[in-house]
């Protein structure tokens, strides 16, 4: 058996769902709401005679996101016609961008503690969504077997970018870091919410293995069915695992595709018939050509904002890469500069956002009273704290009747406190005294829930360590 | 007042509402009790729409025009009851100008063929002579105008389909240059070729109902802004360029009776002031109908795709989706739509694309090129429209290859997009000769100009002998 180290080659594609007031092709709205079927029309239902008509929004939205992923941006764009038969494509033909994309060639650099990763994006392109089917009954969830199908064709029609990148990412991290970039990049371009759980960002991985030092591109297999950057990982990370295995007990990787289950882990191959293999394209005839003007795309350049990835390698001056990362895909750092611009400590500001804001809407938050949180943030009461900033980003909100709350500072009061923690939790005493001296905030919050969040955390970890010394 | 329909066209039906001594409802009821007494022979009509609106002159629509409320089915059975929930583009304008609808026409099963005996709900036959085809597909629209069942009629042409039926059954028919009429609403067979257009019983009327429907439309992307359209009334050719391309002329198959026709229309040209002179399309008649038979079918598979029983029409119910699919394209479709469904599969397939689909349209841009350098010499461009008059019910049916030879002459220009009138010129062994004018992109105007001198001076009779 040898032993030689393997190297994962990975290559995504991602499919986001654009959120234009309209569908791809016809008027009817875009978006949830409203009863099954109900955001339907000849057109998005298929029916005879009917034509698209191409969103023109959309189209400027695909070139808008490629040019943020440093794409080359045709000149002449080519809707084609992807042919095969299924309940959830009313014309038995998809709508998509082929041989002729809107965007191709672009590249995303993902900042690292090195250097930047470089993952390469071949291609982006514009097509329409298919409806949403529902398969009852039968084992398998799919349409062979089930009792019957239910088919909703609000979501049919409505625009889809494909994302397709290069093999270039080689480890489930590197892909998760790739896709929180990928991500921000979208949502600061406001074209998508791109939500995974809401299925309006979906990303499939193409996952091959080779021998480490190698350039050979071997079998690969394409996982499905991953609705979070973490499942994406670890479908990765199992997919990884299983060709490996299958190498070195002797054996042949042989291209598939499988569904991953976050919950089991487990990797269930599709049944090869319903994949089509000729989709028969061919130029739709049904609408012309996209062929943006120098003008057009120069406009759309400008809206571009500063990339990600070039605000992380600012930021990391300033703070370092992790804090960074963090602050800039969770859309918090210009919040951060503002607070520190108002006055606050520049790593106290990124641990309070970073630690405490994610998920809040940064651009609600106002700094300055964010600045005087983060100052007060020892000397007032944890739960004090807790209270602001769970409240920071309300309109109107003030720091000041959290500001003027003491914590308990002394120490004639805490020191009991301490004395009682440390008695009661020998055993972690001991490991602390044996180097765990991460410990410290154990004991720090032991003694918060006793005081009822209201000590002065400074303080009680002043004490806990001068009193394990 | 008693209304003579065989007679009557637009422009008179027009006269008439105008001094009020007609009304809308009267002349709709006039062209209904024609279609009651003389459609049971025709067959032009799959149904007939009793209670239509409008007070102007009634006309005819071909079956693959969607008519919000009333059914429309392409001449198939997979269609069968289906009713469209919105009107195609160009039944809105001719109802925006109150022509009230007589019917719907008979075509050939999705607009694929050129007798309408392919259509599921039998032939339409030919007014002239019964016994023979008025060719196709829309023939319920020419035979309908040529019966005296409507002033005048909108049909579909992919390869032919309006200007052959046209020459078969003696009235004058415009393809029209490809993207000046709304496609929407319209039962697509290939969409790069399809294109509406008029019949009617001479070349005013068909100007006028082209400028009914023509026009850029924001429901079809193809559609593109339209010159004003000029109703015709010089009777002099002078100075037009006319082109006799030799291979149109000349073709294998052409009747002699034909041939005949179609040059003493082309002395009368001359003798009227144009400048005639012999030209050559050598590759656009020699790989025209190849070409065409890749290019239609291949999209024509894609288009029918739709009809898979899910959401209308015609559904045959089994235990899986996929087999309720086979089984109802199979019981659904007839033989024609089947094979242009294989042939087109096939050359859309994996492998086989560039030899056929992407090779097709090559030469297809080819004879584009050919068209054009031609224009750059000829205002315009004459053949026969048809190599032969209107043959026999059953002649070529068993022959799908002898059937696809009746467009040999309309589809090189089909393919390149250009508009064509068809305006009788003739007869032979009794049955009307057409002849085929061919324009450079929106040219219609030129067309009509030099459609109606010719008409005027042919003296053709619209009117099937048998019925005078």
């Amino acid at each position: 058996m040898s032993t030689v180290p393997w190297e994962p080659v990975v290559g995504l594609e991602i499919h986001v769902q654009l959120k234009t007031r309209t569908k791809m092709f016809c008027r009817c709205a875009n978006g949830f709401g409203g009863g099954e079927n109900t955001q339907t029309c000849p057109v998005c239902l298929g029916y005879p005679g009917a034509l698209p008509v191409a969103n023109r929004r959309a189209i400027e939205w695909t070139i808008k996101l490629g040019l943020a992923l440093d794409c080359e941006i045709a000149s002449n764009a080519v809707f084609a016609r992807k042919n095969y038969f299924y309940p959830d494509l009313p014309k038995g033909y998809q709508i998509s961008q082929y041989d002729l994309p809107s965007c191709t060639n672009g590249k995303i650099l993902v900042p690292t503690p090195l250097r930047d990763h470089e993952v390469g994006i071949v291609r982006a392109h514009l097509e329409e969504d298919a409806a949403k089917t529902t398969h009852v009954g039968g084992r398998t969830g799919r349409i062979g077997g089930a009792d019957y199908s239910l088919v909703d064709f609000n979501r049919g029609g409505t625009p889809l970018v494909e994302i397709v990148t290069g093999p270039d990412i080689h480890s489930s991290e590197e892909a998760r870091r790739f896709l929180q970039l990928l991500r921000q990049t979208i949502v600061e371009l406001g074209i998508s919410d791109a939500e995974m759980e809401k299925g309006t960002l979906r990303v499939d991985a193409n996952v091959s293995v080779r021998p480490a030092g190698s350039s050979e591109l071997r079998t690969r297999c394409e996982l499905k069915n991953m609705n979070s950057f973490r499942f994406v990982a670890q479908g990765i990370d199992a997919e990884v695992k299983r060709q490996i295995g299958l190498y070195e007990a002797g054996g042949q990787v042989v291209q598939e595709t499988y569904d991953f289950d976050a919950a089991t882990g487990d990797l269930t191959a599709r049944r090869s018939k319903e994949e089509a293999d000729d989709y028969r394209y061919f130029p739709e005839p049904d609408l012309v050509p996209v062929e943006p003007s120098t003008e057009l795309i120069e406009q759309l350049r400008a809206e571009v904002p500063e990339s990600p990835a070039r605000r992380i390698r600012r930021i990391e001056e300033e703070l370092d890469l992790d804090r960074a990362v963090v602050l800039v895909t969770g859309g918090l750092d210009r919040l951060w500069q503002a607070t520190v611009a108002a006055g606050a400590d520049r790593v106290a500001a990124a641990n309070v956002i970073a630690n405490r804001l994610a998920g809040v809407d940064g651009a609600a938050v106002e700094p300055a009273e964010l600045a005087k949180l983060v100052e007060a943030r020892d000397r007032i009461p944890r739960a004090a704290l807790d209270e602001a900033l769970a409240k920071v980003a309300a309109p109107g909100f003030s720091a000041d009747p959290y500001l003027a709350q003491e914590a308990v500072s002394d120490i004639a009061e805490l020191e009991p406190v301490v004395a009682r923690i440390l008695e009661a939790n020998p055993g972690q005493v001991a490991a602390y005294k044996g180097g765990k001296e991460g410990l410290l905030g154990y004991f720090v919050g032991q003694v918060m829930k006793e005081t009822g969040g209201k000590a002065n955390a400074r303080a009680v970890s002043d004490l806990v360590r001068e009193k394990l010394q | 007042m008693s209304i003579d329909t065989l007679r009557l066209t637009a422009e008179d039906a027009l006269g008439l509402l105008e001094r009020k001594e007609v009304s809308g409802a009267e002349l709709h009821r006039a062209y209904l009790k024609a279609v009651a007494e003389r459609d049971h022979e025709l067959h032009c009509y799959l149904r007939t729409v009793e209670d239509a609106q409008g007070e102007s002159v009634p006309i005819a629509l071909k079956d693959v025009i969607s008519t919000k409320g009333v059914e429309t089915t392409a001449g198939s059975k997979i269609l069968a009851g289906y009713v469209p929930v919105f009107d195609a583009t160009v039944a809105a304008r001719c109802r925006d100008v109150g022509l009230p609808v007589i019917g719907k026409t008979n075509t050939d099963e999705f607009a694929m063929g050129s007798s309408t005996e392919n259509s599921a709900y039998g032939p339409s036959h030919n007014p002239w002579n019964p016994e023979r085809v008025p060719g196709g597909s829309g023939g319920g629209t020419a035979a309908a105008v040529s019966g005296g069942l409507a002033p005048w009629g909108l049909g579909s042409d992919t390869g032919g389909s309006i200007k052959q039926p046209s020459a078969l059954c003696g009235n004058v028919g415009l393809r029209p240059t490809y993207g000046t009429v709304s496609r929407y609403g319209v039962v697509a067979f290939a969409s790069s070729l399809d294109q509406v257009g008029p019949v009617a019983k001479n070349v005013r009327d068909c100007a006028r109902l082209y400028s009914i429907i023509a026009g850029k439309d924001a429901a079809d992307p193809t559609t593109v802004d339209v010159p004003t359209v000029e109703l015709p009334q010089a009777e002099s050719l002078s100075g037009l360029r006319i082109g006799v391309p030799k291979e149109m002329n000349e073709a294998e198959g052409i009747e002699p009776g034909v041939t005949a026709a179609v040059q003493k229309a082309i002395e009368l040209a001359r003798e009227l002031g144009a400048d005639v002179a012999e030209c050559e399309l050598p590759r656009s008649v020699e790989y025209g109908l190849a070409c065409y038979y890749l290019i239609a079918p291949a999209e024509a598979s894609s288009n029918l795709a739709r009809y898979d029983g899910v959401r209308y029409g015609l559904r045959v119910d089994a235990d899986t989706y996929y087999e309720m699919v086979e089984r109802t394209r199979d019981a659904g479709f007839g033989d024609e739509p089947k094979r242009r469904i294989m042939l087109g599969t096939y050359a859309l397939s994996a492998g086989y694309y560039e030899a056929y689909y992407g090779q097709a349209q090559k030469v297809r841009t080819l004879i584009a090129r050919e068209h054009a350098a031609a224009f750059e010499t000829f205002d315009l461009l004459v053949s026969p429209t048809s190599p032969t008059v209107a043959f026999k019910l059953g002649e070529k049916a068993a022959d799908p290859l002898a059937m696809y030879l009746s467009d040999l002459l309309t589809i090189p220009s089909c393919m390149a997009g250009l508009p064509g009138l068809n305006v009788p010129c003739g007869l032979s062994e009794g049955l009307p000769v057409g002849l085929q004018l061919i324009g450079p992109q929106l040219s219609e105007n030129t067309l009509f100009r030099a459609g109606h001198a010719l008409e005027r001076a042919l003296e053709f009779d619209p009117v099937p002998e048998r019925l005078r």
